[in-house]
């Protein structure tokens, strides 16, 4: 088995968790779907640490993240494909 | 696994069982503390409960104050209680309803007799509650004599992909066997609620979770200002990755597994439905919050972390697990259980779930957690508004 370097809860979900201590810019990295046990892979764009999420695909203003197949935010600035997503990028669409 | 089918715990007299054998001097008001320090102080084997209120609160706010002390001192993982306040008639309130539970307990009042005459006699009474807590033999009990409580706190993405689903699957496992099971946070619930909402066992839980949460949400929005963003989630939450509250709630709500809730709990509320899993209407602040599930008789606690929440409780024992490898490695002496080779798939949840079983049998026989031995025993009333 590969390393695993990204896990993603479910199919649906457009972001992955960094699972090492960090991932490097233009790192190929293996991901790892919980839901179905599928591998996968993605190009990182950004330095991304542990326990922070990167986008598995192009998420424009105004999409929902979607992670655990879920809703948990909003994206408040276009996001690429492998880039680093957080509180500088996705918003609650709670408080 | 074979789950352990039971524990050595301490047997009380109305059938419950303690994972610990304490005696606590349980001041009634913020005044009583320095009586209740100095009892503690003078009789070994016996701990004081401090806390700062207790002094002007009417309505909900009394009454909650009331349940969270007496449901603290029936705790099974008390053997004797005193009650000291400054005053007798809610002194006696409290002595009263712990009574109820046949375990000894007497009450002291300070007004018009004045400390250090109620140290010596409050003193002369400990130590013989201490010395008789003493004797008391763990005996063999039965797994669903355990009442496990459970709240996440410092999480961070690792939180929810690994340590909190290991509670999870603790739940899983074990509630067939019998055990009262506990979850809270209700404002960390926000994203998710609907979700939570569908695990409610009847229609009359389901409604009764969304009515909770609601008024929860209300009253979160009336008092918010700007700064909400940074207390949920917390700094330590974003720097471990969690960028919303609704990430967060999914994260949280990984701890319950696939069990569904019989009930939805006031804080500090003893459960009466019988076995199975409750929700506790409680704030997402850890401490607030396993003071009130300690006082709703819950006896061990789990408590996941990701960034490396340090809290203990004084009567119910709190392990700590995390999943994140820098916390388990950088924060050793707190964690009771690492579940990080989750992360690098060298271990999976079911025997995450193994470990954490047995590490809580481990605890309700006795080993200390590491919040125990590092002297942990945050006290901490949730109060609802200004005293009158």
């Amino acid at each position: 088995m590969a390393s695993t370097d990204i896990i993603i809860h479910d199919e649906k979900d457009n972001v992955g968790v960094v699972v090492i201590e960090k991932i490097t810019p233009n790192q190929d990295c293996n991901c790892w779907i919980m839901e179905n046990d599928k591998s996968i892979k993605i190009q990182s764009k950004n330095e991304i640490p542990l326990g922070h999420k990167i986008a598995m695909i192009d998420l424009n203003e105004g999409d929902t993240i979607l992670k655990y197949g879920h809703d948990i935010g909003k994206v408040v600035k276009s996001i690429k494909k492998g880039e680093h997503v957080h509180v500088h990028n996705v918003k609650t669409k709670k408080w | 696994m074979e789950i352990p089918k039971s524990f050595l715990g301490y047997k009380r007299e109305n059938g419950r069982a303690g994972t610990r054998n304490h005696v606590i001097i349980l001041p009634v008001d913020d005044i009583s503390n320095a009586c209740a320090e100095a009892v503690a102080n003078n009789i070994k084997g016996t701990i004081a409960l401090p806390h700062s209120y207790g002094r002007l609160q009417f309505g909900a706010d009394l009454e909650l104050h009331f349940r969270t002390m007496i449901g603290t001192g029936k705790n099974p993982n008390v053997a004797a209680v005193i009650v000291i306040g400054i005053e007798p008639k809610w002194t006696k309130r409290i002595v009263d309803a712990i009574a109820k539970t046949g375990k000894p307990v007497e009450g002291f009042s300070i007004e018009g007799v004045g400390d250090i005459n109620t140290i010596a006699k409050v003193s002369k009474k400990a130590q013989e509650f201490s010395m008789w807590a003493s004797e008391k033999q763990r005996e063999e009990c039965p797994l669903s004599d355990l009442w496990i409580s459970v709240k996440c706190g410092e999480s961070d993405t690792t939180s929810g992909l690994a340590s909190n689903p290991t509670v999870g699957n603790l739940m899983d496992k074990l509630e067939p066997y019998g055990v009262h099971l506990c979850f809270g946070e209700t404002s960390e619930l926000t994203g998710a609620e609907n979700v939570c909402a569908k695990r409610g066992k009847t229609k009359e839980a389901q409604e009764k979770f969304m009515k909770t949460w609601n008024d929860y949400n209300d009253f979160i929005l009336k008092e918010a200002t700007d700064d909400l963003s940074e207390s949920q989630p917390t700094a330590g939450n974003i720097a471990g990755g969690l960028t919303t509250i609704e990430e967060k709630a999914f994260g949280n709500f990984q701890k319950i597994g696939s069990c569904k809730f019989i009930d939805v709990l006031e804080p500090a509320e003893e459960p009466t439905k019988g076995k199975g899993l409750y929700f506790m209407d409680t704030s997402s602040a850890a401490a607030e919050c396993v003071t009130l599930q300690a006082a709703g008789g819950f006896n061990i606690h789990l408590f996941p972390t990701g960034q490396g929440n340090i809290i203990g409780n004084p009567i119910e024992p709190v392990i700590k697990l995390t999943a994140n490898p820098l916390t388990a490695r950088t924060m050793s002496e707190h964690v009771d259980v690492d579940v990080s080779k989750i992360l690098s798939r060298e271990m999976n949840l079911d025997q995450a779930g193994d470990e954490l079983i047995k590490a809580t049998i481990r605890v309700a026989n006795g080993r200390l957690t590491c919040a125990e031995a590092l002297g942990h025993k945050e006290f901490v009333m949730t109060k609802l508004y200004r005293s009158a």
